[in-house]
This record gives structure tokens, sequence and C-alpha cells, in this order.
């Protein structure tokens, strides 16, 4: 009860903080609601979701990414996964589960000094291959891993 | 105030920022039951997460319900120095929002 409450009023401050800040010009209404892909994180298979993010879903393999994560995951509602590009010019990392139930996990959109280096934590419903789809100079490569799950971590 | 939902940390090495951040957020998928009724638990996960620094944005991650249950995140940028700012911000499919500022060590 008393919980709620302060959730409740934790929500309350910081949607009146975030509509001050608008309305004093201090965030740019880009970066508050910049376009979250629902197409591509709606979408069924993973190349429609790649398709759907990149505009293509042709990608080449390579050697460049690194794609940490483990071989096999005890748990899949917390599968901690680390992608580092070597490949110049990185813009976009992309990263794909593809038997979730929507593949396309997360989307890093990179900064012109930001390192080719996300690493983050993701569910997984069952065994299945993980691909880091880097987007650089305008083509895509990518690197994928089977990452074998015992206990699957989305739903049930 | 409220105590903020994002915990930030950030270290600069020879120009090269590591920052390290963990939100707290349930990241419900909407595919979750509720075991006692049954019934399906709304989907809330984090959107967007916006990360600026010297008024750049440096990172702007686009999520599902995919990520896991208080996600953390990493990342590196260079052109850093100690005692720089750098914010976080996120929005989530419900609408809600939070966003926290932090030194660079």
């Amino acid at each position: 009860m008393n919980q709620n409450r302060r959730v409740l009023l934790k929500g309350t401050f910081a949607a009146g903080a975030t509509g001050i800040a608008i309305s004093a010009g201090l965030l740019t209404p880009k970066a508050v609601l910049a376009a979250w892909p629902k197409a591509a994180f709606e979408a069924k298979d993973a190349n429609a979701a790649l398709e759907a993010t990149f505009g293509s879903s042709s990608t080449t393999k390579s050697g460049d990414i690194k794609l940490k994560a483990p071989d096999i995951a005890e748990n899949g509602a917390v599968v901690p996964i680390t992608v580092t590009s070597k490949i110049a010019g990185t813009e976009v990392i992309s990263i794909v589960v593809a038997n979730n139930s929507v593949p396309l996990a997360a989307t890093f959109n990179l900064g012109a000094n930001t390192k080719g280096f996300v690493s983050t934590r993701i569910k997984m419903g069952k065994t299945s291959d993980v691909t880091a789809v880097v987007k650089a100079g305008g083509k895509l490569y990518s690197t994928s891993k089977n990452v074998k799950v015992t206990i699957g971590g989305c739903g049930g | 105030m409220a105590k903020s939902s994002i915990k930030v940390r950030a270290k600069v090495k020879k120009g090269e920022a590591k920052v390290k951040c963990l939100i707290s957020h349930p990241m419900e998928t909407g595919l979750r039951k509720n075991k006692k009724t049954g019934k399906l638990i709304p989907a809330r996960f984090i959107q967007e997460v916006v990360c600026e620094s010297s008024g750049k944005t440096v990172m702007n991650a686009q999520w599902n319900g995919t990520i896991s249950k208080n996600p953390f995140l990493s990342f590196a940028f260079s052109g850093a120095k100690s005692g720089d700012k750098i914010k976080i911000s996120w929005v989530d499919n419900t609408g809600k929002s939070d966003s926290t500022e932090a030194t660079m060590k």
C-alpha cells in the first residue's frame, strides 16, 4: 500500500519534471519523442525485424564483431550479452534473438565518438542463435552465437 | 527529491569514458501471466534510453520487453574528460520517464 503510493508519487514527479523541462526548452523534443520503431519490434521473425530496422536483411559475416554470450544460460531471464565491433564507423548495433517471440531485442544508435561496444542483459525464451548486427558505412555486418537456455525467461 | 531509478557510474581513462548504468524497472513483456488470476500482466518496458554528455547525444538505445528486468547497460565513448557531466534518461511504453545526471570520474 505504502509502496504503491511511493511509486505513484515518483511517477507524478517524474512526469511533472519532464513537462517543466520541455516548456523551459531544456530538452529538445526530439530526444523525448524520438520515433520508436514499432514495426521492427513487432516483427515475428528475424529477417523481417532487420528489414524494418535497416531496410535490408542481407548481412555480411564479419570476424571484426565480437559477441560475448554464455554457451549455456541457466536462467533465460538474464542472459548477459556484450557486443564489441572493431569495424570503423560503427553507427548502429542491434541484438537479435532468432527464436524469441519478438526477435529484435535492442537497437543502439551510437554517436560519432561512441565506441563500438555495448553490454546489456536480455531475456531468452529458449535455446537460440543470438545475432549481433552492426551497421557501418551503410553496410550491414553480423556475427552469431548459439546460446543454450535451460530455463526460459519469457512468460510461463 | 524522489530517489532516481537510475544508477550511473562513469570512469574516464585516457580520454575514453566507460559508462555503466543500472535502471530499476519491471520490464514486463506483456506475455507473462499472473499465476493467481491467470490474467496477462500488461506490458511495461523501457522503449528508449538516451545518454547525453556535454550537450551531445552519445547513445540512443531502443529496447523492447526482451531486455531483462532491472536493465543493465554499458557502453564507451571517446573525447571525454574527468569531471564532465553525463545524463541518462529513459521513457517506457506507458509514457513514464526518468532521468539522472552524474559526474564522470
